[in-house]
C-alpha cells in the first residue's frame, strides 16, 4: 500500500507537471530556443588573445615574440601533464614544446575558433622561421596534437550552459511555486491529514523535478547532437546524470528557501527570477566562462549554478571523467543540505 | 461509552490573537455537531485542533478515545476533514483526483469511482478541477473526505460560497453522509443551515461557545415573541394595538408603511383578531430563530 501510495502521488504530481503549458515552455522549449540561437551566433565567434604555455625551452617562441605580441600571451608551464590538464580544461589555449627542430603544439578545439588559430598561428611561426633559415627549408617541422580525440565545438560549452540554466530555473521555480500554492490551498495540510509520512510527500515531489531534469537533459542533447550542431559526447559524459539530478537538488533548496518566504504564487517567481537570473549571467550559463571577463570567472565561484555548468561540461565536453564530477557533485549536495536544513527551520504551514 | 469527542478548556492563540478562549464540549457518535460563528469566531481554527493539525495552547481534547496532537497515524484513517480551502493537486481531472487521494488511504480506485457517482460527479469525471463551479467542487472535496469511509467526518463551511440552490443539494448529501451512521461535525456561517441540519449546536464568538445545544432547545429558551405581520394600510396602529393587548399582551407593534409589525407572545388571538378585520393580505408568521438567539446572546446583529 506504501508503495501503491508513493508512486500514485508522484503520478499525480507528474501529470501535474505536464499539464502546465507555462511550466513546459519555460522549462524546455525556452531553453532548447537559446542553444538553439545562440548555437547558431556563437558559431562564427573568436577570442582575442592566445595563451600559450611553455613547456621547456621553446627557442622558436623567443625568436617570434616580437612580431606575435599581439595575439600570443607566453607563460611557463611546469611539466606536459599540467599543461595538458590547463589546455583541456580551457584556462589555456595551447601548449608548447620544442625537441630540437621539431616544434609540438598542443591544442583543444571545444572552441573550433581558438583551435585553428592555434593551428594558423603556429604554422606561421614555422613558416617566418623556415624563411630565415636561408637555403634550408623545413628546418623546422610544425606537429600540431589535439588533446582531445575527437572532435569538438561551441555548441560543448553552449549545452551544458544553457541546460544548467534550464534545471536550475526548473527546480528553483517548481519547488517555490509548489509550496507557496500548497500552501494556499491548504494541500500541504490536507496531506498531512492522509496515512503517509512526510518523507514520501517530500520523495515524490523531487522526485517528479529530477525526472523532469532528466528529460531536460536528454532533450538537450538530442537537439545538441544533431549533425547541424555536432555535440560529440565524451566517454564518462553518463557523470553528468548524477551532477544534474544533484543540480536538480540544489535549485530545489534554493526554491524551498524561496517558497518559505514568499507569501503569493507572484512573489515567489519574481524572487526566483531575481536569484536565478543574475545567475545565469555570472554562473557560466549565459556567458561561457572562458570567454568572460575576469571579475566574472571570479565571481562565479559563489554562484551554485558555476559547479553545474563546469561539472557538466567537464564530463561532456572536456573528456574529464569522476575526478572533475565528484566535487562538483560533492559541492551541490552540500548547498542542497544546508539549504534544506534552514529551509525546514524557517517553514510554517500557513502565513503569519 | 466515551464521547466522539471531548474537549475541556481548549485554549489557543496566535500572538496576541486570542483565537480559541477556553471552549468545553462533547459530540456523542452519530450526532451531527454544528459550530457556528461570524467570521474570526475561531471556528477553524477549533476543528484544526481536533483534527491534529494545531497544538492547543492548554486544554484536552480526545478525538475517537485518542490524542490528536501529536500528528496520531492510528486516528487519521478514522477522520474525514475538508478543509476550508479547496484543497486539490493542479491540473487533475475530478476522476484523478479522488483516485490520488484513494490511493492515499489504500483505498481502491472502484471505490473512489463509486464515490464520484455518490456525489452526483459522474458527468464532470473527466473535468480538470479548476474547471468545476463552486458546488461541483466542494461536492468533489467531501468525496475526497468520504473516500476511505471515516467514521468522523470534519467539514470546514462545506456551503462557503454556494448560492441557495446549490447549498440546499448539498444538504442532501450531508445528511445521508450522517444518516449512514456517521458522527459529522461541521461549521458554518449561517444559522438557517445549522437549523436545519444540525442536531446540537454551539454558537461561538470571539473564542468563546456562548451558549450549545439542539437548536429548537435554544430558540425555546429564548423565549422571544412571535413576529406576525400584514401588509400596511389594512389596520390602522392603534387598531392594531388594542388587538394585541385583548390578546394577552404585546411586545411591540410597528409599521414602517410596508408592513404592519406585531409581535406578541399569544399568537393565535391576535391571528383570529386579525381573521375578523379581514386584514390576512400578505401575513407572515415568525418565530425567533438562531439568529435571535445570537442576538440576544451578544446584543449585536449575526453579521457572517
Ligand atoms: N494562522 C493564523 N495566524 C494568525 N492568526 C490567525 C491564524 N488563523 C486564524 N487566526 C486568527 O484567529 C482568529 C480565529 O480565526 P479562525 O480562522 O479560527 O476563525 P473562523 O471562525 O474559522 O473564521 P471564518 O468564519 O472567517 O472562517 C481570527 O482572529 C484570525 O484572524
Ligand atoms: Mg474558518
Amino acid at each position: 500500500m506504501k508503495g501503491a501510495a508513493f508512486r500514485s502521488l508522484s503520478g499525480a504530481m507528474f501529470r501535474g507537471y505536464v499539464r502546465d503549458r507555462t511550466a513546459l515552455l519555460f522549462s524546455i522549449l525556452i531553453p532548447i530556443l537559446f542553444l538553439v540561437l545562440f548555437g547558431s551566433i556563437y558559431k562564427s565567434s573568436s577570442t582575442p588573445k592566445l595563451s600559450v604555455l611553455e613547456v621547456g625551452r621553446v627557442a622558436l617562441l623567443d625568436n617570434a615574440a616580437g612580431g606575435l605580441h599581439g595575439v600570443l600571451q607566453v607563460t611557463k608551464g611546469d611539466n606536459l601533464a599540467t599543461a595538458l590538464s590547463q589546455v583541456r580544461k580551457g584556462n589555456d589555449d595551447a601548449a608548447v614544446q620544442q625537441r630540437g627542430n621539431h616544434l609540438i603544439v598542443h591544442y583543444s578545439i571545444a572552441d573550433q575558433t581558438t583551435a585553428s588559430v592555434v593551428q594558423t598561428v603556429f604554422a606561421s611561426i614555422v613558416q617566418q622561421a623556415d624563411q630565415a633559415q636561408v637555403g634550408a627549408t623545413h628546418a623546422y617541422q610544425l606537429t600540431t596534437e589535439q588533446v582531445e580525440n575527437k572532435s569538438l565545438k561551441p555548441i560543448q560549452y553552449l549545452a551544458p550552459g544553457f541546460l544548467g540554466w534550464a534545471i536550475a530555473s526548473g527546480g528553483a521555480f517548481g519547488a517555490a511555486i509548489t509550496l507557496v500554492t500548497w500552501r494556499q490551498t491548504k494541500l500541504l495540510r490536507r496531506l498531512r491529514l492522509a496515512p503517509i509520512s512526510t518523507a514520501s510527500v517530500v520523495f515524490a515531489r523531487v522526485g517528479v523535478s529530477v525526472l523532469v531534469a532528466l528529460i531536460q537533459m536528454a532533450v538537450f542533447i538530442a537537439v545538441a547532437t544533431t549533425p547541424y550542431f555536432g555535440l560529440k559526447l565524451t566517454s564518462d559524459w553518463w557523470l553528468a546524470i548524477p551532477i544534474v539530478v544533484a543540480g536538480t537538488l540544489a535549485f530545489m533548496s534554493i526554491g524551498l528557501l524561496i517558497g518559505a518566504f514568499a507569501k503569493s504564487q507572484q512573489a515567489a517567481s519574481a524572487v526566483a527570477n531575481i536569484v536565478i537570473l543574475p545567475m545565469a549571467f555570472l554562473g557560466g550559463s549565459f556567458i561561457p566562462l572562458n570567454f568572460a571577463p575576469q571579475w566574472i570567472q571570479d565571481v562565479s565561484y559563489a554562484m551554485p549554478l558555476r559547479y553545474l555548468v563546469i561539472g557538466t561540461q567537464d564530463v561532456m565536453a572536456r573528456g574529464e571523467g569522476v575526478g572533475a564530477a565528484l566535487p562538483a557533485i560533492g559541492i551541490l549536495l552540500g548547498i542542497a543540505a544546508v539549504l534544506s536544513l534552514i529551509s525546514v527551520r524557517v517553514f510554517s504551514w500557513d502565513y503569519i | 461509552m466515551v464521547a466522539t469527542i471531548a474537549v475541556r478548556d481548549l485554549k489557543k492563540s496566535y500572538g496576541s490573537v486570542l483565537a480559541v478562549d477556553g471552549i468545553s464540549f462533547e459530540v456523542e457518535q452519530g450526532e451531527f455537531f454544528g459550530i457556528l460563528g461570524p467570521n474570526g469566531a475561531g471556528k477553524t481554527t477549533t476543528l484544526e485542533i481536533l483534527e491534529g493539525l494545531r497544538e492547543p495552547d492548554a486544554g484536552q481534547v480526545t478525538v475517537l478515545g485518542m490524542q490528536p496532537w501529536p500528528r496520531n497515524a492510528a486516528l487519521l484513517p478514522r477522520i474525514g476533514v475538508q478543509l476550508q480551502a479547496s484543497s486539490f493537486f493542479e491540473r487533475l481531472t475530478a476522476r484523478e483526483q479522488l483516485r490520488t487521494f484513494a490511493s492515499l488511504y489504500g483505498v481502491s480506485q472502484q471505490r473512489a469511482d463509486e464515490m464520484l457517482s455518490t456525489v452526483g460527479l459522474d458527468d464532470r469525471a473527466d473535468a480538470r478541477t479548476e474547471k468545476l463551479s463552486g458546488g461541483q467542487a466542494q461536492r468533489l472535496s467531501i468525496a475526497c473526505t468520504l473516500v476511505h469511509d471515516p467514521e468522523l467526518v470534519f467539514l470546514d463551511e462545506p456551503t462557503g460560497a454556494l448560492d441557495p440552490q446549490a447549498r440546499r443539494n448539498l444538504w442532501d448529501l450531508l445528511r445521508q453522509i450522517n444518516s449512514d451512521g456517521r458522527t459529522v461535525v461541521l461549521t458554518t456561517h449561517h444559522m438557517d443551515e445549522a437549523e436545519i441540519l444540525c442536531d446540537r449546536v454551539a454558537i461561538m464568538d470571539h473564542g468563546k461557545i456562548l451558549q450549545a445545544g439542539p437548536p429548537a432547545a435554544l430558540v425555546r429558551g429564548l423565549d422571544s415573541p412571535v413576529r406576525i405581520s400584514v401588509e400596511s394600510g389594512q389596520l390602522d396602529l392603534a387598531g392594531a394595538r388594542k388587538l394585541a393587548a385583548s390578546a394577552g399582551g404585546t411586545d411591540g407593534v410597528t409599521d414602517d408603511g410596508v408592513s404592519l409589525t406585531i409581535a406578541t407572545r399569544e399568537p393565535a388571538p391576535v391571528l383570529a383578531g386579525l381573521a375578523e378585520q379581514h386584514a390576512l393580505t400578505g401575513l407572515r408568521v415568525q418565530g425567533a430563530t438562531l439568529e435571535d438567539v445570537f442576538l440576544s446572546l451578544t446584543g449585536r446583529e449575526y453579521r457572517a
